[in-house]
């Protein structure tokens, strides 16, 4: 995909939006157990990302995933069911809200390791390449991840063996807590420019302006030339994670949240919408998300007596815990 | 057929890169074969298949959980044991998690190839572990082979099997070798009698199974020893070890890993839960939080030997009364 779809960009942040929002109320009234790492804020990088990718690529998300999930296509119900520990979730329920994963729409799975799915990513680019797919994937990750050293390997990796991997830094200011001036010596750009890897600095709240930079390293990659990195600078407009909406954390200025807040990829997108058009895409969006949350409501508990289903793909049985003997 | 056990594992890793597509070498130095297993096979195969990799271990090992996500089967050889520590991470909360968090979207089918596993005499204190217990514990598939065509049919399973395998090659067993008539894969799960006995059953351990066949040796007359090989460690053959020891009744369990949590400890508890022996257990082990230290004399200290082994079964086959 080249030019961007305004509408569809919409689409994506709005949907990523309101299904964050509904998943907040959803975790508030004992649904989701938890807690989730709420996307909000940082939609318009998923959105610009995966709307500059196809069906068959891959990607990995984060532990602040289902924006990810949802950009790639994974159907909305499955994944709030997921959210909800439901048999009819995307893993049965299995992996919730830190593990969602789609292998059929391309995602490898949120991964909840910080760091650790960028090699993930790259390996199953790499055997996709060599059976002469024309895959090319996009890893996410936060700020925090640019110092594990597990990552910086993989970015060795990509670049060494030229794997078509476009390595996406969601740059929200803050690992948890801890601002990416106190954690990080020199910059991100820095560590791609380290391995060679070209690397572009957008700004993450801008939709439109992802899906640019996205599509033309996009292009680059499947044409060859070799892993980039994207460096979305972006803010987090609500927790780390729900359970600071019980406990009280001070680390963010109030005014800094404010600002923040104000550049918001919904409205930047959406303002460019004629006003009926964004009502319409509201409506829709909002009756996706209304079924989504019945469905995951109506789907059933998974039966305790699967606890270990899936355990081994091989099929290998493994003992109980009980006192059977 | 006379084989080595390094040429067996040689053996099943050519055989099986010539039978499956799907099927590569990922490591450090694979490509000259610095290990001794991985000799010839780059030139036959090409270096797209015996990938050599940069000294990134948990990069390597992520990446060939990703290539097992899609559809190939890497095998990821770790020249030293000790690496498994650094990996366990990527190997314990990835590939073996991923099948059952996915709620079964997908398999991780990789083997974790260690040659030269244990004490190699003089290399001290961080390339001397032998954790096969740790991946037993975690629940992911972990072979011990003793025997050279054990070596080649377990290597072949692990290639085969469908979630990660660790296989264990003792540095103690590299230099044994044995006549073959036919090489074949060997099933997880199932262990062997490797000498029958009446008296005394000893479960040993990769390696270790040949001292155990010493021992056994140097006792006929006095004791009639069983040596109960379980070939792999998780899923452990405890059916096959009860149907020794009901027999037997005493049993001894000699594995070279550390004592608290070892794989000994399982398997004298999952015995003692089912069957009652006619006396107490014994297991031969290195001591708790071993550390190998150089010297030789001190690194023998610390393994579990032949001369601890002879003394446990003399104990466990006195009279009880």
């Amino acid at each position: 995909m080249t030019g961007a779809d305004p509408v569809g960009l919409y689409r994506t942040v709005r949907l990523i939006r309101r299904f964050e929002q509904r998943a907040i109320d959803l975790v508030r009234a004992g649904q989701i157990v938890g807690g989730i790492h709420p996307y909000l804020g940082q939609e318009g990088i998923a959105a610009g990302v995966c709307a500059a990718l196809r069906p068959t690529d891959l990607v990995t998300g984060t532990h602040r995933g289902h924006g990810h999930v949802l950009a790639k296509g994974a159907d909305p119900a499955r994944t709030m069911a997921e959210l909800c520990g439901r048999e009819t979730g995307l893993n049965r329920g299995r992996g919730g809200s830190m593990h969602a994963a789609d292998l059929s729409v391309g995602v490898l799975g949120a991964n909840a390791i910080v760091g650790a799915a960028g090699a993930i990513l790259t390996g199953a680019v790499w055997a996709h390449r060599r059976r002469g797919d024309d895959v090319v994937g996009a890893t996410f990750f936060g700020d925090g991840a640019v110092n594990e050293g597990m990552l910086l390997e993989a970015f060795n990796l990509a670049a060494l063996w030229r794997v078509p991997v476009l390595f996406v830094c969601e740059n929200n200011g803050y690992a948890t807590t801890m601002p990416v001036a106190g954690a990080v010596a020199g910059t991100i750009t820095g560590r791609a420019a380290a391995f060679d890897m070209p690397a572009t600095v957008v700004d993450g709240q801008d939709p439109e302006a992802v899906h640019a930079v996205a599509a033309a390293a996009v292009a680059r990659i499947r044409a060859g030339g070799g892993p980039e990195l994207v460096e979305a600078q972006t803010y987090r407009f609500d927790a780390h994670h729900t359970f600071e909406h019980v406990v009280r954390l001070d680390y963010r200025p109030p005014e800094e949240v404010a600002a923040g807040r104000a550049r918001d990829p919904v409205d930047i997108q959406g303002d460019r919408l004629a006003p009926h058009r964004r009502a319409q895409v509201d409506a829709e969006v909002e009756a996706t998300v209304d079924a989504a949350v019945a469905f995951a409501l109506a789907g059933p508990e998974p039966d305790p007596a699967g606890a270990l289903d899936h355990l081994y793909a091989s099929g290998l049985t493994a003992r109980a815990g009980g006192g059977q003997g | 057929m006379r084989l080595s056990y390094r040429r067996a594992l040689t053996r099943a890793l050519a055989d099986e890169l010539a039978r499956d597509e799907s099927v590569f070498l990922l490591g450090e130095d694979v490509r000259v074969g610095a290990s001794m297993i991985t000799s010839g096979l780059c030139r036959r195969f090409g270096p797209e298949r015996v990938r050599d990799t940069p000294l990134s271990e948990q990069a390597f090992t992520s990446f060939a959980t990703g290539a097992a996500l899609a559809g190939m089967r890497p095998v990821v050889e770790f020249q030293i044991p000790s690496l498994l520590f650094l990996v366990f991470e990527q190997i314990v909360n990835h590939a073996h998690k991923f099948p059952l968090m996915t709620g079964g979207q997908c398999a991780v089918p990789v083997t974790y190839l260690v040659p030269g596993s244990g004490s190699r005499t003089g290399w001290a204190g961080q390339h001397s572990d032998h954790p096969y217990p740790l991946f037993a514990h975690v629940g992911i598939v972990t072979a011990v082979p003793a025997t050279p065509a054990d070596a080649y049919g377990l290597l072949v399973s692990a290639i085969r099997h469908d979630d990660p395998v660790v296989v264990f090659a003792p540095a103690g067993a590299l230099d044994v070798r044995e006549d073959v008539e036919r090489l074949a894969p060997v099933p997880f799960g199932r262990g062997v009698v490797r000498r029958a006995g009446d008296d005394v059953t000893v479960v040993a351990v990769g390696h270790l199974v040949h001292d155990a066949l010493a021992v056994a040796d140097e006792l006929a007359g006095q004791v009639s020893v069983e040596v109960f090989d379980p070939r792999t460690v998780y899923p452990f053959d405890l059916d096959g070890l009860l149907a020794s020891v009901t027999r037997t009744g005493r049993l001894v369990v000699c594995d070279d890993a550390n004592r608290s949590c070892g794989i000994a400890a399982e398997i004298i508890t999952s015995v003692v839960e089912r069957v009652r022996l006619a006396v107490p257990p014994r297991r031969v082990t290195r001591p708790d939080g071993a550390v190998l230290p150089f010297a030789p004399g001190l690194d023998r200290a610390v393994q579990p030997g032949r001369e601890a082994l002879t003394a446990a079964i003399h104990h466990v086959a006195k009279d009880p009364t």
